[in-house]
């Protein structure tokens, strides 16, 4: 079965001008900025201060915003960089992401970072810690490890140990020391940052054809290196152009697309689901923003790393990387499908990521449970051959129309 | 990498054998020791039900066997059943089993090989039917995969699940923080777990009468490793050592049972070097020594003595493994101690082999090939394992440029048999120790 054409994506009537291509051509120069020329800009207006890298998923961002440190997230080359050395740093059988992050090291793109977090998620990112250090033994680089056990007395008092620590060697490296009311303002920015990725994630759920996921994906992707205030400004500003289009409304299945959480897909990948008739109502792409679920609570006199630890604990959302404990696996998936109003699941894992493809089975079990069609296909960040998942995805939402299953 | 070997079969042994080749060699007393420990021991758990037995499911490294053994509970550890499966060759339709189920062929090959044996009736190495847990405690370290392996294994069992979490080492340094926390869920989560299972309290001094016993097996563990300094070396550190960390990385490590087989393990290796006699290989007394090597990575376990016979018959001995220090590394002091129960405990989880950051890995090859005098290293990456072989190509260039000792990568997998290319290996393996010899010849001149 072919796919079903479909128009393209929040097309304004031709003659009109669409009010949001300023926002967009801004979020996609930011997602460009490779050689990080936003992060030198940043540090050029704030003498002194630290720029600091972190891969994927989570870390605590607001935390390096109180201490004066600006927080770059990493997610890989994507598919702008050829890989000329970083591919004799990996066996073919390992994620393209530590690649691509090792080849875009090595030529002096991230030169402007002071220093790297590598957060707990899988063996490649802790082992690629492990790489920084060796290779680049005179830069900052810490291991951030995460915890499994939820209970506040065991995990939560071991991960705000990990957040002194991190403050620690942060200012012993010219950071901000760390003052409580810094840290409450940076948590109230990180809030609204977060409640603007909310009413976008809101807004694409109810009309997937005015927000597609591929715009909401590069104006989210796009706070990678901004303080939190500056990314919610541009998220801001895309809402408001998009309630402004002209659109037509489409009739595409609905899909939330789940396994992208760390390497992310090519925008065109994206593009192509959309195009195939599928409107992505929820995804897992870039997942760090929407790590917890929900605002960090806030209350006078509370002691903000431990408000950040509690919020891990408490609002961490259910991925590959975070163990659930007596939770049934894939309550979640089901849950999100069903607030999203989605009528089916794409898994989309990067190849050779372990997390994703270990999960996968348990939460198609529970899809299966729950009667939601899923189809499931793998990518590399530097995928480009797109005609097969064009097909795949296409087969996939004809089938969801026409029966309701992918059956 | 997760694992320990084990039992049966011991070298000579395995099915990889071709039919015309030699006969197995006489077996030491410690092989036959062993051998007998562990058919007993999956007797004990064929009958466990019977007899009223709890059964716990753990894994190798970082395991606390101590406790499960002083609150009288069996552990059952998946990763074992997954390397007897491939020795046995059966590890190539358990795997095909879970692919077929929707596992991925990119994830770790011990988890599909462990599903896919519980979905072929859980047979155990012995042909008997292993119980199922009445706990899955998850030990989780050095790797993730063992998280999303309990996961799925819940999903078969519907039994209880305890985690005990094990803060990644990163530097090389357990803080204090690191500790606590591992203490900590010890005392709250974990024995409270174990004790309700086995329906009795936890017995302080069985176990501190259990430690003193792993801390003596340990001792001589050690010296069996450090006989390899000598030359010949008396044992292959890597090949031979997957069988001497059988019961040690495993079920018996607190028992009298390992004290024994540890004790007479080092004195038959004591005598060995006595003799001037190097190790036992699968086809008898090795060839004389050739080439010194010390290997980073886990075995293949599918073509297990093939891949020994590739080395062995050219006089190459294995003085020194990081796969051998998975489940326990002793030999940089650490032992097990009644004394500080639980912090030895937390100590031990913490400090094994692939809970330590890449610069510790390094340093620790580094340290192997400079007291084992090695000629090279090996490093075997296995397409199973991203905790072993993510940043290997790394440690390849590192070990080269610290040690000016030439090193030699292979790719394999552990018990997928589709990655073992037995020409390819063999090619680079008889290519690798050319150069070693013709190093050797041109630093004679
Ligand atoms: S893509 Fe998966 S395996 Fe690769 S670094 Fe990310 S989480 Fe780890
Ligand atoms: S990934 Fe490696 S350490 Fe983890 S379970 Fe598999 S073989 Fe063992």
């Amino acid at each position: 079965m072919t796919a079903t054409p479909t128009p393209p994506l929040s097309p304004p009537p031709a003659a009109m001008a669409d009010p949001a291509a300023g926002p967009l051509a801004e979020a996609r120069r930011l997602v460009e900025d490779r050689s990080l020329d936003t992060v030198r800009a940043w540090k050029a207006a704030h003498p002194g201060a630290l720029a600091i890298g972190h891969l994927p998923i989570y870390v605590p961002r607001p935390l390096l915003e109180a201490m004066d440190c600006l927080p770059v997230a990493l997610f890989g080359g994507g598919d702008q960089v050829d890989i000329i050395r970083g591919d004799s740093y990996f066996q073919s059988y390992i994620c393209h992401l530590p690649r691509s992050t090792v080849e875009l090291a090595l030529a002096g793109d991230l030169d402007a970072l002071d220093g790297v977090l590598f957060p707990a998620i899988c063996d490649v990112v802790r082992n690629l810690g492990g790489m920084w250090k060796l290779l680049f033994p005179d830069r900052y680089s810490s291991y951030l490890d995460l915890p499994q056990n939820l209970d506040p007395a065991l995990g939560g008092r071991f991960y705000a140990d990990e957040l002194r620590r991190i403050t620690r060697e942060l200012v012993a490296r010219g950071a901000t020391p760390l003052a409580e009311r810094a840290l409450a303002a940076a948590i109230a920015r990180e809030n609204a940052r977060r409640d603007a990725l909310f009413a976008l994630d809101a807004l694409r759920r109810r009309q997937p054809w005015r927000v597609p996921a591929s715009e909401a994906y590069l104006v989210a992707r796009a706070g990678a290196a901004l303080p939190a205030a500056d990314h919610r400004a541009l998220l801001q500003a895309y809402l408001n152009a998009a309630l402004q289009r002209a659109v037509h409304r489409y009739d595409n299945v609905r899909v939330v697309v789940t396994g992208a959480f760390c390497e992310q897909p090519p925008l065109e990948l994206i593009r192509t689901l959309e195009l195939a008739g599928c409107d992505i109502v929820d995804d897992d792409f870039q997942l760090g923003w929407r790590y917890l679920e929900g605002p960090i609570p806030t209350g006078a006199g509370a002691d903000g790393i431990e408000v950040l630890a509690r919020a891990y604990l408490d609002l961490g959302t259910a991925t590959a990387s975070r163990y659930i404990g007596e939770e049934e696996k894939g309550a979640a998936l089901v849950r999100r499908v069903r607030r999203a109003g989605a009528e089916g699941v794409i898994f989309a894992a990067a190849s050779f990521c372990d997390p994703a493809l270990l999960d996968q089975p348990m939460l198609e079990a529970a899809l299966g449970a729950a009667g939601i069609p899923f189809t499931s296909l793998k990518f590399s960040e530097n995928t480009g051959q797109l005609q097969v998942i064009r097909e795949q995805a296409g087969a996939f939402s004809d089938a969801v129309k026409l029966w309701g299953s992918a059956a | 990498m997760s694992a320990a070997p084990t039992p049966v079969p011991a070298p000579g042994e395995d099915r990889a054998s071709a039919p015309a080749e030699p006969r197995a060699p006489a077996k030491d007393a410690s092989q036959l020791r062993q051998k007998q420990l562990f058919a007993d021991y999956f007797e004990t758990l064929a009958h466990a039900r019977e007899a009223g037995r709890k059964v716990v499911y753990t894994f190798v490294p970082g395991n606390v066997v101590e406790l499960l053994g002083a609150l009288d509970l069996l552990p059952v550890l998946p990763e074992i059943n997954a390397l007897q499966s491939a020795m046995r060759k059966r590890s190539a339709a358990h795997i095909a089993e879970a692919e077929k189920a929707g596992h991925s062929e990119d994830v770790c090959s011990y988890v599909k090989c462990d599903l896919g044996m519980l979905k072929s009736g859980n047979i155990g190495p012995t042909g008997t039917r292993l119980p199922e847990p009445d706990l899955l405690l998850l030990s989780y370290t050095g790797c993730f995969t063992f998280m999303k392996w309990f996961e799925l294994l819940r999903q078969e069992y519907h039994c209880p699940v305890v985690m005990l979490h094990v803060p990644y080492q990163p530097d090389g340094v357990i803080t204090g923080e690191m500790r606590r926390y591992v203490v900590d869920q010890l005392r709250h989560q974990v024995v409270p777990a174990l004790e309700k299972v086995a329906g009795r309290q936890l017995d302080d001094e069985e176990l501190r009468r259990r430690l003193t016993r792993s801390r003596q097996a340990e001792d001589d563990l050690v010296a069996v490793w450090e006989s390899a300094r000598h030359r010949p070396s008396p044992i292959d550190g890597y090949f031979g050592g997957v069988y001497y960390i059988g019961p040690i990385f495993s079920a018996f490590r607190g028992s009298e049972d390992a004290v024994a087989y540890y004790r007479e393990l080092r004195s038959e290796v004591e005598a060995r070097l006595r003799r001037g006699e190097g190790p036992v290989t699968p086809d008898g007394a090795a060839a004389a020594e050739r080439y010194r090597l010390v290997v980073e990575g886990p075995p293949n376990w599918t073509h297990f003595n093939d891949f020994w016979r590739m080395f062995s018959r050219e006089g190459a001995v294995m003085v020194s493994s990081t796969y051998t220090r998975v489940g326990g590394l002793y030999d940089t002091g650490f032992r097990h101690d009644a004394e500080r129960p639980l912090e030895s405990l937390a100590d031990y989880c913490l400090g094994c082999y692939t809970n330590l950051g890449l610069p510790s890995r390094v340093a620790l090859l580094e340290r192997y090939i400079r007291d084992y005098q090695a000629d090279g290293f090996l490093i075997n990456s296995v397409k199973s394992c991203n905790s072993f072989s993510a940043g290997q190509l790394l440690i390849l260039r590192e070990l080269e440029r610290r040690t000016g000792v030439p090193g030699g990568f292979i790719e394999s997998d552990l018990v997928d048999p589709r990655y073992f290319g037995r020409a390819n290996i063999e090619n680079r393996v008889q290519s690798y120790l050319q150069m070693l010899e013709a190093r050797r010849g041109r630093s004679a001149a």
